[in-house]
């Protein structure tokens, strides 16, 4: 077991439904090893997080959970999207933001890059990453997420998590960047600025990463706006692949780059236009190298 | 100190218009119930001694308010051994040990007055908040509100340097948006969801601006987590519960303290110089789930629309203590950080969880 005091509660195993749904969860572990080539129980014995008394994640991480998501993760990662990883030995050790161009609808490159942290990075680097506060009222989401180490996403949680040297998956873009249209594809939206801020008041520094391939797996050519609002979801993409029955995502390969850190200093409380300069420069960075990956790719689904 | 036998009802020349202390029945007789539900049967004669001396002014009584309930028991029980301990509460204390002088009396009685000018008050340590959502919103807020005013207008005129009010982490009430750890300058949403909770924001909100206005008096307000062990509150009630229901889809991490770990931290709040709000926090959090099971439960798990239909109906037919408000905090969390209690208050829980719920389970829980 991962954690030295984790124990598994009592009466958990007395269920037979729990009991074939691991036996079905054993086995998916056992073909994702197959496919990835890799002890996935192993990687998550190698990553370090910060168990309290108890043995439990303050923030609720289950590594027994988590086995069964990084087997399916792996298998998204090596089969499905055959993610290329560029540059990963660049996220230097301890704390680290790792912000990242975020597209696709549904966010599979935060799950991508989550799978090349721990199953590329030597060692393997545990992924926090921040999410939407509203995914806490769902039933379920609100279980599981924990469980995988995410965490709401306030500017507190953030804090604590860098303070422990943890690494942290950001999108400054937002639900915006996520839900944009085709024709606006790789081209990156506003960013926020709280994660510079975050990262001078800590003193992290910033892995800027690009994902290509995130922009064709769903391509949304219209945003039905009320529907949106009448669903309280953030846009509501039309999909053209869902009138032809095409639930899952388009098997498009993806690309991460990975590049070099940024370490800023100054004054978090700066005002805003100095603290834009900063999100500016990741921001370009990011851009020119998303620029730089869709001229080197030759096709979207090679 | 020995106890002098309860002689004659003294009435010293020293209290200008002060009313007759003694020889009263009890007014309040009839509302002499407990502040946790305690439904022990009121006795008229108030069985407090008099023909106490005032003591010098170098050494100073704590009064205990809420001192019959069983976290004022347990800390009059340690209080007691180093310090004067002055108790008020409607209920009569059973087994009080001969050295703790109860005054059986209502907070928002005059009496309260020359409880305060009889005596040396070094410190005031108000336990005595009602939490009983069986009881009228009326009588809960004339309680914990008006009977809460009463006492720090004694304070104020005449001058006692410290109070620590016992606050707890629901002021800050379990959130869907809620940071996993809540410091002490979180916002006090608790009531924003649930209407029983307006009083206790209140309170706390008082006791902080009791702490602005009075300088002089060293207030500390502690917020515990869910205070969980032989005490009867709505978390060890819930803990207690062989098929304690949890909502479907949801498992939030959870905290508990031991009680007497929270009557340490209520000593260590009452030395002189400590002053401020302080979270107090168990030894580590687990999630729900698992703290059911540990506590030898075994959850029955619901949807949240019907367990809010079941928890009316069992509400309505007095078949539960529970209001179904209180199910988001089987949704959401509501965690405090304590670095501030650690490193100022110099708090360290020691009472691990698992004694916790083994305390918990020593103590059945009737509806």
């Amino acid at each position: 077991m991962p954690f030295a005091g984790w124990r598994r509660p009592r009466l958990l195993g007395d269920s037979p439904w729990r009991a074939a749904l691991r036996s079905v969860g054993d086995r998916v572990v056992r073909i994702a090893e197959e496919v990835v080539g890799q002890d996935i129980d192993a990687r998550i014995a190698g990553i370090r997080t910060h168990p309290n008394e108890v043995g439990h994640d303050p923030f609720g991480f289950d590594p027994e959970t988590s086995r069964y998501a990084l087997a399916m993760a792996g298998l998204l990662h090596r089969r499905y999207f055959r993610t290329q990883v560029f540059g990963i030995d660049r996220i230097p050790e301890g704390r680290v933001l790792i912000v990242a161009n975020h597209s696709g609808q549904l966010p599979i490159d935060a799950v991508l890059i989550a799978s090349a942290l721990m199953l590329d990075a030597n060692p393997p680097r545990f992924p926090r990453s921040m999410v939407e506060t509203w995914t806490a009222e769902l039933p379920f989401i609100s279980k599981l997420y924990p469980r995988l180490g995410q965490v709401v996403g306030s500017p507190e949680n953030a804090r604590r998590l860098l303070r422990q040297d943890e690494s942290l998956i950001v999108f400054p873009e937002g639900a915006k960047g996520i839900s944009k249209t085709f024709d606006q594809r790789y081209q990156l939206t506003d960013f926020g600025l709280g994660f510079v801020r975050l990262a001078l008041e800590t003193n992290t520094p910033i892995v800027p990463v690009a994902v290509i391939g995130g922009e064709e797996q769903y391509p949304s050519i219209a945003d039905f706006k009320p529907l949106a609002k009448l669903l309280r979801m953030p846009a509501f993409p039309i999909m053209p692949q869902m009138f032809f029955g095409m639930v899952a995502p388009l098997p498009t390969k993806y690309r991460l780059y990975f590049g070099e850190p940024f370490r800023f200093a100054g004054d978090p409380d700066d005002e805003d236009s100095a603290v834009e300069e900063k999100v500016w420069l990741v921001k370009s960075t990011i851009q020119s190298m998303v620029n730089r990956g869709l001229r080197e790719r030759k096709g979207v689904f090679i | 100190m020995p106890d002098p036998q309860p002689t004659r009802p003294t009435k010293p020349s020293a209290r200008p218009g002060g009313e007759p202390v003694e020889g009263r029945p009890s007014a309040r007789a009839s509302v002499a119930l407990g502040v946790f539900g305690d439904s022990s049967p009121p006795i008229a004669k108030p069985s407090h001694t008099s023909g106490v001396r005032p003591r010098p002014a170098t050494e100073g009584a704590v009064l205990v308010t809420g001192i019959c309930g069983r976290l004022g028991k347990l800390l009059a029980r340690e209080l007691h051994r180093s310090d004067t301990v002055v108790g008020v509460d409607r209920r009569p204390f059973v087994g009080r040990p001969k050295d703790i002088t109860h005054h059986e009396v209502d907070m928002r009685r005059k009496k309260m007055k020359d409880i305060f000018r009889g005596r040396n008050i070094r410190a005031v340590v108000h336990v005595g908040v009602l939490h009983d959502p069986r009881r009228s919103d009326r009588e809960r807020h004339s309680w914990n509100i008006v009977a809460f005013q009463k006492l720090l207008e004694y304070m104020a005129q005449y001058e006692v340097p410290k109070l620590v009010v016992l606050s707890g982490a629901n002021v800050y009430g379990p959130q869907s948006n809620n940071p996993q750890f809540l410091t002490e300058d979180a916002p006090l949403l608790g009531a924003q969801h649930f209407g029983g909770m307006r009083d206790l924001v209140e309170l706390d909100m008082i006791a902080q601006s009791f702490f602005w206005k009075h300088p002089s008096t060293d207030t500390v307000i502690l917020r515990p987590c869910h205070i969980v062990g032989r005490v009867r509150n709505a978390a060890s009630n819930y803990l207690r519960l062989d098929r304690p229901v949890m909502i479907m889809g949801f498992d939030p991490m959870m905290q508990v303290v031991h009680e007497k770990d929270v009557v340490r931290a209520i000593q260590l709040a009452l030395r002189p110089g400590v002053r401020g709000i302080f979270n107090i926090r168990g030894p580590g959090e687990m999630p729900l789930s698992h703290l059911v099971r540990q506590a030898g439960g075994r959850p029955r798990v619901l949807p949240s629309p019907l367990a809010r239909l079941a928890l009316d109906q069992l509400w309505r037919l007095r078949l539960s203590s529970f209001p179904s408000q209180e199910l988001d905090h089987l949704r959401y969390v509501c965690m405090v950080d304590d670095a501030r209690a650690r490193e100022e208050l110099g708090y360290e829980p020691t009472h691990s969880i698992d004694r916790a719920l083994r305390d918990l389970r020593r103590v059945r829980y009737l509806v």
